[in-house]
């Protein structure tokens, strides 16, 4: 009972990152029919903000080594400037592009994004000392729960709620909504496309703000293409949620979460390293029972 | 003259689907469009609203040129369109619905005022406030569209085919609704199929036939003329 309690508690603590991450790409996705391959270079990029300007082969902390609220707010605003700005020279420019060109743009930005992280810090994974005291465990009972377990699932359900709130409540919210059922009748009733595209680039770039410290405080580890599993995993989630759909994307997240701590456990452990292929089985068998995903939306529709 | 529109050609592709269209509305009229399908009626009111560029021709509001502007100017320059199939958010709520439209204004009272008065007008929107659009019956949704297009406060108002697929009940409130319109000082142009409805609400008409007028004219002028017959059905209507 114990260990399964402890199993559950390590998949809503994984599955919490896989959502954030889904979400993040699922933002994008819902406005601009953009799938962000980026999106993992703005995690990795939040990461190795920690360091900056240090670029020696053993890591000095910089902003990592500030009061943890401070820390945490320097790397939201590095993200987000970071997704706005390249939202303002790749995206825009393309803005009546169709989505196989988006696609391509933002492969190709992924790219160039993580040859400028490889350029600085090359390839070499660094270890980095945040959240050290994060790895104390708590006792409730018999059952030990990782403080920083704690703070994932805390992290994330905050997120999740604010960022409901924000589209429920709020005239951005709403105005992103209205853009990502029907863009184009948006900007008839004088919607900005323009301002809608950059605050949901923004809300992306805060979901990997958030991924990168959580993230980089399990690993402990800097490496260049940190962020790429988790977006793949992400673009996994919002795909079994059902393209479209921020309620989708987060389920799935937890979902695969879900998934990988069962498969962990079950599998023998001869194959456990092939988790990942056993994960994308389960992602072929439940687009076969549902090709639509989890949670169904209207047809998609063009944008802008 | 409010809107202007003077030689206007508009293609999808090399496609042109509206040839040769001059329209003009003064403040406070209805001028109504009519012409069998895919005659370009659509087109031009996307042209009008700034959703598409026109290949040829001049657009004036309020004797400025539209040309270059986006749907999200005209909308701002007082111009609102009520799509063909009413495109409300399903997804989101009536009242939400109805908010999207408001952002543009700055007199926010005003704007407050005007969302109690249509509520009070059509309760049914009052009832269903806070539930999903797309839950709406195809009227509802249609005076949500209309109600939604008033929101922005226009001084101009498209509306493109507002009872298509509407039970005859409907048709009624929508244009009692339109008409409503008029006299508080709304400008209008509506494309509308019903020959018979244009005659009840328009001052003006224009008959559109593969991208061209036809023939235009008053609806005193009009009303019962073999020529307006002649220009809807075509020529070759006669010979079939
Ligand atoms: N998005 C589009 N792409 C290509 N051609 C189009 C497009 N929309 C309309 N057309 C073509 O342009 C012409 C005019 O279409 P439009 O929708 O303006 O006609 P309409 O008068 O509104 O017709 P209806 O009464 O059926 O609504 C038609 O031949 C149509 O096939
Ligand atoms: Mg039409």
């Amino acid at each position: 009972m114990i260990t399964l309690l402890q199993n559950f508690i390590d998949a809503v603590s994984l599955g919490s990152l896989y959502a954030l991450t889904a979400l993040g790409v699922g933002l994008l996705f819902g406005v601009l029919r953009l799938i962000n391959f980026a999106h993992a270079n703005f995690i990795t990029i939040g990461a190795y903000a920690i360091i900056v300007p240090s670029t020696n082969a053993i890591a000095t902390l910089y902003i990592g080594a500030w009061h943890w609220a401070v820390m945490s707010t320097a790397v939201v605003v590095i993200v987000v400037a970071l997704a706005v700005v390249t939202e303002f020279i790749v995206f825009r420019p393309l803005r009546r592009a169709d989505p196989p060109t988006l696609l391509v743009a933002s492969f190709a930005l992924a790219y160039a994004l993580q040859y400028i992280t490889l350029l600085i810090y090359d390839g070499r994974p660094k270890a980095v000392d945040i959240g050290s005291n994060l790895a104390e465990q708590v006792m409730v009972g018999e059952l030990r729960i990782p403080k920083l377990e704690i703070l994932t699932i805390a992290v994330t359900l905050a997120l999740i709620v604010s960022l409901a709130l924000f589209l429920k409540r709020t005239r951005y919210g709403i105005q992103i909504r209205a853009a990502a059922e029907d863009f184009r009748m948006a900007r008839l009733l004088g919607v900005r496309a323009n301002t809608v595209i950059a605050v949901a680039f923004a809300l992306s770039g805060v979901l990997a703000a958030a991924v990168s410290l959580l993230f980089l405080a399990r690993t402990g580890m800097l490496a260049p293409r940190m962020g790429l599993p988790l977006v793949l995993i992400a673009f996994v989630a919002t795909v079994i949620g059902g393209m479209g759909s921020l309620v989708g994307a987060a389920v799935g997240g937890f979902v695969v979460g879900f998934a990988s701590v069962v498969l962990q456990v079950v599998l023998p452990v001869e194959i456990r390293q092939f988790r990942d292929a056993f994960v994308y089985l389960l992602v072929i068998a439940i687009l076969l029972w549902r090709p639509a995903g989890l949670i169904q939306v209207r047809a998609i529709t063009e944008r802008v | 003259m409010i809107l202007d529109v003077e030689r206007l050609e508009v293609r999808y592709g090399r496609l042109p689907a509206v040839r040769d269209i001059s329209i003009n509305v003064a403040a406070g009229e209805i001028v109504c469009v009519v012409g069998p399908n895919g005659a370009g009626k659509s087109t031009t009111m996307l042209a009008i609203a700034g959703e598409l560029t026109p290949s040829r021709g001049r657009l004036l509001f309020e004797g400025g040129p539209l040309a270059g502007r986006s749907s999200e100017d005209t909308a701002r320059l007082g111009i609102s369109l009520v799509p063909e199939g009413r495109r409300i958010f399903g997804t989101l709520t009536v009242e939400e619905n109805l908010r999207v439209a408001s952002y543009i204004r700055r007199d926010r009272d005003a704007a407050a005022k005007d969302l109690e008065s249509l509520l009070d007008r059509f309760p049914i929107l009052k009832e269903r406030f806070r539930s999903p659009a797309g839950r709406l019956s195809g009227g509802e949704q249609q005076i949500l569209a209309i109600a939604r297009g008033m929101l922005t406060r226009p001084k101009l108002m498209l509306v493109d085919e507002p009872s298509l697929g509407l039970a005859p009940k409907n048709v009624d409130l929508v244009y009692e609704l339109l008409r409503s319109l008029r006299e508080a000082g709304m400008t209008l142009l509506i494309v509308e199929q019903n020959l018979d409805r244009v005659m009840d609400v328009a001052d003006r008409v224009y008959v559109m036939r593969d991208g061209r007028v036809q023939l235009s004219g008053t609806v005193v002028a009009l009303k019962g003329s073999a020529e307006l017959e002649a220009a809807y059905f075509g020529f070759d209507r006669g010979a079939a």
